[in-house]
């Protein structure tokens, strides 16, 4: 048995730290942030089928697909970056759950070792306990950074699902948001990142400066999934920009619901099998803390202005759901899927896709397992799951999505 | 009104029709493009500028106008939809249309909400997969047709994807079943993928409407979707349109008025548009580069001597394949004299009839047999029927004959017609096999079908990849994937010949990555040969060599390689003279196969009996030994399978109450059963336990999986739960578990996700009617909530319990339960003693509690005993220490299989046998650390993959070659 490399505090001003993809807007504010915290963090770009090709060759085929592509991104970054070997370290995200999800940093240590590289260190990002020596070292200030830097990145995402749609120049929603970004990031300087209804109305005052035509609106797109299919570019061959293109306005929920999600389980777990009763109350107010104050201070800047849709309430979300899907169900994305479907069909987004990784255990249940159910309950319903893997060509996918596409017209009666 | 033109590209077919100011159609058509999409659309225009006047309207639809529309900015329909306004408008009073198209499968659902489905990209290849089966029964459709409307019997077929139900029909064909009968029977997998996966649960009724080019041609096909779903015949109708009608949808949705210069000078310029090319590497750089690879390879020729001269002893091999038959006839000095290499037309004995007769006939009198092997999958059916001396397993097979090209090694890669096979050599023996799954079978007969598709012979078609300058990439999965891949291709503009090399290098990357899943080429080893009748198409043969980096060898009858080692083994083991049928024995030889359903237990195998001349019978596709004659059956080893299932039985028998509770026999209550039933009668209620599943069963409750891709295990289900219901109980319970029982054998104990929430798909797909599903959370951890969630779950349904009582019938489960596992490990000790005393090998099978279910299972226990093995199961292994593993650890079941890989590794006598349901995701992981932990005690590693289909023939490849691995290590280390 190998004993696997330690990432020791001293490496932190040495290695640089190397993230995979996954959330474009929120990573743009997210590693200057563990900067700050002293970690070098770069997020990968390296895209195309070289990283798919290394992920096929050091993970089993059958294994999912996000955990192929994070490999791949890895080994082939590795591979080309011309990084000083010596000096490098790799960090993931792990779940812990019931899924096969939670064994990604394994198989990155295996593919490590394939390469000769066992003496890379490769960091966990979890809040379950797991991997206690290899996990990122986080203070208490790191951790509050971090959650703002996560709540701006959900709040940047839907207002840039609500503004490039209409955008008249090409391109200016991006600029925007990277400017937005930049002017955070010296808010994080200091303690001015705390005063989140200013910010919210610096962000909201901005992309409203993009030049938009929206006097004709666009139909609206819920995209839900396995995490990483749902929201990283990579993984879901750009999603969001193929429905953007195609004249449809994306709806993604925020990164934050699914930590609410995990925090959501853990007071289940005391409910239904008296589990982490240490943590409970602890649990209990961190979750109504994170949802009065901070996510609601968005949703109430939203409203005072008017002009775009409120992101759903994570509790209302987790009551609309208890209808279809027991809220043990707490595997991958668990209820929470199946929750977000049903919210988002009855605030009239009718059209919903699911991107999952092919084969995903998880989503048998809560997404494909659901369908029938919330069709019954709601036949306007047009919901399409979309199998993303290594060879499943983009044609094939694309024309899935175009059929719901064209009902979506057809329900909105945009054909005569 | 004005003109209306609309195109629909498929997979292999372009489409057009012609719609004039009164909205006639005056113009259809329907051709093949033979990959030529771009330049055909733009013939067909200018074919059809006497057909219309300007402007007119025009639109394209099907997949593979995708890349034209968005290219040169023209409009397009998405092709479900396009059909839909097409049927809305000509038959409005449709309910239900079915379209099947070369790849594509649609119900479009009118009645109520409008609905419109699509195949997932899984369930694909229709017509794709009907001229597959055209060619492995070398019929053309028209005679399939026919066949088909003459059938007698169906035979079972797994419906889920087309390389499925291929597995299946292989058999069937070797073992010589009636054409007829295989062509409906095809036919019928159609019809139940296309509802299984389609309809999910929505009823098929009312006016129905068949479109698409498979149901407009196929008479035979219609008529199983008539009876499958009892429709009557004026409820149905194809129309006169079907293969046009996404075509004629388009051009009834076309929205954009074109003159006819604008398009055709549109279309111009995407026929001379630079194609989007790939950036990988030529096979050839040139002319010079390919001779020297032709003249390297000319080394591996193998010798002949003419057959007509020879005198002496000879020696035959055959190797009975899936799709053909090979046979070699080796002088003394092993040079060939006869070789033959052909298809089996679905019928290889008279293949072999033909072959053998020759030989005799040609063959100098004082030639004579002394030996005759078969080898391959109708290696039994071969033996009977002539009368040889005896059978090898192919892999025996291979390495001989590899041995004899190059005595050092150590990689053989055999791609065939239907499969994959590799094995590596260490120390002179075979160390590890790797067979394709079903899955992964697009493998030569995919590039052959491909290219008849396209309108080429295969060797045209591998020809022309030779000079492919910029070859596709294509992806490595099924065939299925591949044949979208080369629409994606397409699309982008590729031409035929980066088509076909492309093709060439996904075989080759599917093998080497999907297959034998190489990480380095350390991993593939130093003196590789390649065989297989797919090697001998140079362009794969180049690809592989390329994606490895170095040289390897093709001997130049890799096609007849399994033949050769068989020939090579009958001279090694050659007596005085071979039995095989005279010339004279011959000519009277005569054989008929009839199919029966065994009624012998409650599997129903499809038993063929083969009758030959001398009133010998030959019974294939029975799985145990029950319906063979006294003579041929064996005393039957300890089977723990067997042992555990009549536990269970026994243990259903205990309880007796007037009151029932009805539970599904399956997953996780395969290990749960005790405790459940032992619970229930503590508070009154005998447990009524589904039956182990039989095909009826799963097939009943197959239209409500709503995730086709899940795993077998899990969709069976749905069955159980149809059972119960048909049993008519009026309760059911069947809990939902996040945790399974802490064997503390892990660092959690989880279920995985199908075993913890399948009741959650229950509840949301099963239409219960009056019956109460009770399905709440348990643990067995906390007893306060186990019994708290008990009785609020039960109330909600009018059923009340004391929280004394329940309290007490959690005990008594938990008693029962470890007082049946404590047996089991009883159990598990006696078989081992026996086996130890009668110095019997044990096979070691783990898999999950489940997997003891026979038609899950497919009786590979039986196999196991009729080998010779004594086998016991990984539930049964006794608690060890806990082992520390590479991967995390936290499901109670997979940490069993760390523990039984241990076990098998400490203990000697013991083989491990690993079965992996399909799909089953969390095998992708434990299946590399069992192996791992194998390797560490220099153990053979052997996986079986199982799924609906009922294919042993890899099953039995793979465990004779691990039997025959055996004992040669043992030989050796008795000669040590």
């Amino acid at each position: 048995m190998s004993e696997h490399a330690v990432f020791t505090k001293e490496m932190m001003s040495t290695h640089t730290v190397l993230v995979p993809s996954m959330l474009p807007v929120h990573f743009k504010l997210l590693s200057p942030l563990l900067a700050k915290n002293g970690y070098h963090i770069e997020v990968l770009q390296n895209e195309g089928d070289e990283v798919r090709e290394a992920g096929l060759s050091h993970v089993h085929n059958d294994t999912c697909y996000p955990a192929l592509l994070v490999v791949g991104q890895m080994i082939d970054a590795l591979k080309k970056g011309n990084y000083d070997m010596d000096h490098i370290a790799l960090a993931m995200t792990q779940t812990a759950g019931g899924c096969r999800a939670s064994n990604y940093l394994s198989l990155l240590r295996k593919a490590l070792i394939q390469e000769g590289w066992e003496n890379i260190p490769c960091l966990s990002i979890n809040f379950s306990g797991l991997e206690k020596e290899s996990s990122l070292h986080i203070t208490t200030v790191a951790l509050i950074r971090l959650a703002y830097g996560t709540l701006y990145g959900d709040a940047l995402m839907w207002l840039k699902n609500q503004v490039k749609p209409y955008e008249t120049e090409p391109g200016a929603c991006d600029r925007e948001i990277d400017a937005i970004c930049e002017d955070l990031k010296k808010e994080f300087d200091g303690v001015g990142f705390l005063q989140s209804k200013r910010i919210y109305r610096h962000m909201l005052k901005r992309m409203k400066s993009v030049p938009q035509d929206r006097s004709k609106k666009k139909i609206r797109v819920g995209v839900v999934g396995e995490i990483y299919m749902k929201y990283s570019p990579l993984g879901n061959q750009h999603l969001e920009d193929f429905l953007i293109e195609g004249g449809f306005e994306p709806v993604l929920s925020g990164v934050m619901d699914f930590l609410l999600y995990c925090l959501q389980n853990n007071l289940i777990d005391y409910k239904y099998y008296h589990m982490h009763r240490k943590s409970y109350y602890f649990t209990k107010v961190a979750k109504n803390i994170i949802i009065i104050s901070m996510q609601k201070v968005f949703t109430r800047v939203l409203k005072e202005d008017g002009e775009f849709y409120l992101p759903d309430d994570f509790n209302e979300v987790f009551e609309n759901g208890k209808e279809f899907i027991n809220p043990g169900v707490k595997m991958g994305e668990g209820w929470l899927l199946t929750s977000e479907v049903v919210t988002l069909v009855r605030s009239g987004v009718n059209n919903v896709v699911m991107a999952q990784p092919f084969g995903c255990l998880p989503n048998h249940i809560v997404a494909k397992g659901m369908i029938r159910k919330i069709k019954d309950r709601y036949p306007l319903a047009n919901i399409v799951a979309i199998d993303f893997d290594p060879s499943a060509s983009k044609v094939n996918q694309e024309n899935r999505i175009r059929l719901m596409m064209a009902n979506a017209k057809l329900n909105e009666g945009m054909f005569d | 009104m004005t003109y209306k033109i609309g195109f629909d590209v498929g997979s292999t077919t372009i489409k057009a029709v012609v719609l004039d100011e009164q909205g006639k159609i005056v113009y259809k058509s329907y051709e093949r493009h033979k990959a030529q999409v771009r330049q055909k659309a733009l013939e067909k225009i200018v074919e059809l500028r006497e057909f219309t006047k300007e402007p007119f309207y025009f639109a394209f639809s099907g997949s593979g106008a995708l890349g034209l529309s968005e290219e040169g900015d023209l409009p397009f329909a998405q092709e479900v939809f396009a059909s839909a306004a097409a049927v809305r408008k000509e038959y409005p009073d449709t309910e239900v249309a079915i379209e099947l198209g070369g790849e594509d499968a649609k119900i479009l659902f009118f009645k109520g909400a409008i609905e419109q489905r699509m195949n997932s990209t899984c369930a694909g290849g229709t017509g794709a997969f009907i001229d597959q089966m055209a060619t492995l029964l070398n019929m053309s459709l028209e005679e399939m047709d026919e066949a088909s409307l003459r059938y007698h019997r169906l035979y079972p077929i797994a419906s889920r994807c087309g390389v499925f139900a291929k597995s299946d029909i292989q058999p069937l064909i070797n073992q010589g079943v009636d054409k007829a009968d295989l062509c409906a029977s095809i036919f019928q997998a159609v019809v139940d993928q296309t509802i299984a996966s389609l309809a999910q649960g929505r009823r098929i009724e009312g006016k129905i409407l068949f479109l698409g080019g498979p149901l407009y041609f196929l008479k035979g096909l219609r008529k199983r979707f008539k009876e499958t779903l009892g429709a009557r015949e004026e409820d149905v109708c194809c129309p006169e349109t079907a293969i046009n009608f996404v075509a004629y949808g388009a051009a009834l949705t076309a929205r954009k008025l074109f003159d006819r210069e604008t398009l055709e000078k549109k279309l111009e310029d995407l026929v001379n548009a630079p194609a989007k090319l790939s950036d990988a590497p030529p096979l050839f750089k040139d002319e010079a580069e390919y001779e020297e690879f032709k003249e390297r390879h000319r080394m591996h020729d193998a010798e002949y001597f003419p057959l007509e001269q020879y005198k002496g002893d000879a020696f035959l091999g055959i190797d009975s394949g899936s799709t053909t038959t090979k046979m070699v006839l080796l002088s003394a000095d092993r040079k060939i004299l006869y070789q033959s290499y052909s298809s089996n037309k679905g019928n290889p004995l008279d293949v072999v009839l033909e072959d053998i007769r020759y030989i005799y006939e040609h063959a100098d009198p004082e030639m004579r047999i002394a030996g005759a092997y078969a080898t391959g999958y109708g290696e039994e059916l071969m033996r009977h029927a002539f009368h040889l001396d005896g059978g090898v397993v192919e892999t025996m097979a291979h390495y001989t004959a590899a041995k004899r090209f190059n005595p050092n090694v150590d990689f053989i890669l055999d791609i065939g017609g239907q499969d994959i096979k590799c094995f590596r050599i260490r120390d002179g023996r075979i160390d590890d096999i790797v067979l394709n799954e079903a899955c992964s079978s697009g493998c030569g007969s995919f590039i052959e079908t491909f290219a008849r598709s396209m309108g080429y012979s295969s060797e045209e078609f591998a020809t022309l990849g030779l000079k492919a300058q910029h070859p596709v990439d294509l992806g490595t999965r099924c065939t299925v994937f591949m044949n979208s891949g080369v629409k994606q291709a397409q699309k982008n503009g590729a031409s035929i010949e980066d088509i076909s090399a492309g093709l060439c290098r996904s075989v080759v990357k599917n093998a080497l990555y999907k297959v034998i899943r190489a990480k380095s080429k350390d991993d593939i080893g130093k003196n590789v040969v390649v065989q297989g009748g797919t090697f001998r198409n140079d362009a794969v043969l180049r690809s592989f060599e390329q994606e490895l980096g170095y040289n390897v060898i093709r001997p130049s009858i890799a096609h007849l390689m399994g033949a050769y080692g068989a020939a090579l083994f009958a001279q090694t083991l050659a007596g005085e003279k071979s039995s095989i049928l005279s010339y004279e024995e011959l000519k009277s030889f005569t054989h008929t196969s009839r199919s029966v359903a065994c009624g012998g237990c409650t599997n129903h195998c499809s038993l063929t009996i083969n009758t030959f001349a001398d009133g010998s019978r030959l019974i294939a596709g029975n799985k145990c030994d029950k319906m063979l004659p006294l003579a041929q059956k064996k005393a039957e080893l300890p089977d723990l399978f067997k042992i555990k299932m009549k536990m269970l039985e026994d243990e259903q028998k205990k309880y007796s109450h007037d009151m029932k509770i009805g539970m599904p026999l399956v997953l996780n209550n395969y290990d749960l059963l005790p405790f459940w039933s032992a619970f229930f009668d503590v508070l009154g209620y005998e447990v009524v336990w589904s039956t182990p599943t039989t095909k009826e069963m799963y097939h009943a409750g197959q239209q409500n999986i709503p995730s086709d891709t899940a795993c077998f295990p899990a969709k069976v289900v749905h069955g159980h739960i149809d059972q119960l219901l048909k049993k008519g109980v009026d309760l059911i319970f069947y809990p939902c578990m996040t945790y399974n029982v802490d064997e503390k054998q892990s660092d959690n104990h989880y279920n995985c996700p199908l075993v913890a929430y399948y009741p959650e798909v229950i509840a949301g797909n099963t239409e219960f009617g009056d019956t109460r599903f009770v399905y709440p959370f348990l643990s067995f951890d906390d007893e306060r909530t186990f019994v708290r969630a008990i009785i609020s779950h039960f109330e909600k349904k009018d059923i009340y319990f004391d929280k004394y009582t329940v309290r007490k019938a959690f005990e008594a489960g938990k008693n029962a339960y470890s007082d049946f596992m404590q047996r089991l490990v009883d159990e598990h000790h006696q078989v081992v003693t026996y086996a130890r005393i009668h110095e019997l090998p044990i096979a070691l099978v783990c898999g999950r509690p489940y997997h003891l279910d026979p038609l899950i299972n497919h009786q590979i226990n039986q196999l196991l005993t009729k080998l010779g093995f004594v086998v016991v199961s990984e539930e049964s292994v006794p608690r060890q220490v806990q082992h520390k593993v590479n991967v995390l650890n936290q499901w109670t079941y997979h940490a069993r299989l760390y523990q039984a890989a241990y076990y098998a590794g400490e203990n000697e006598d013991m083989e491990l046998i690993h079965l992996v349901s399909f799909g089953c995701g969390i095998d992708a992981i434990t299946s590399d650390e069992v192996k791992d932990i194998l390797k560490k005690f220099n153990k053979f590693y052997t996986q079986i993959k199982i799924d609906e289909i009922d294919n042993l023939g890899a099953a039995k490849i793979r465990l004779r070659s691990m039997k025959e691995a055996m004992l040669q290590k043992k030989k050796e280390s008795e000669n040590e």
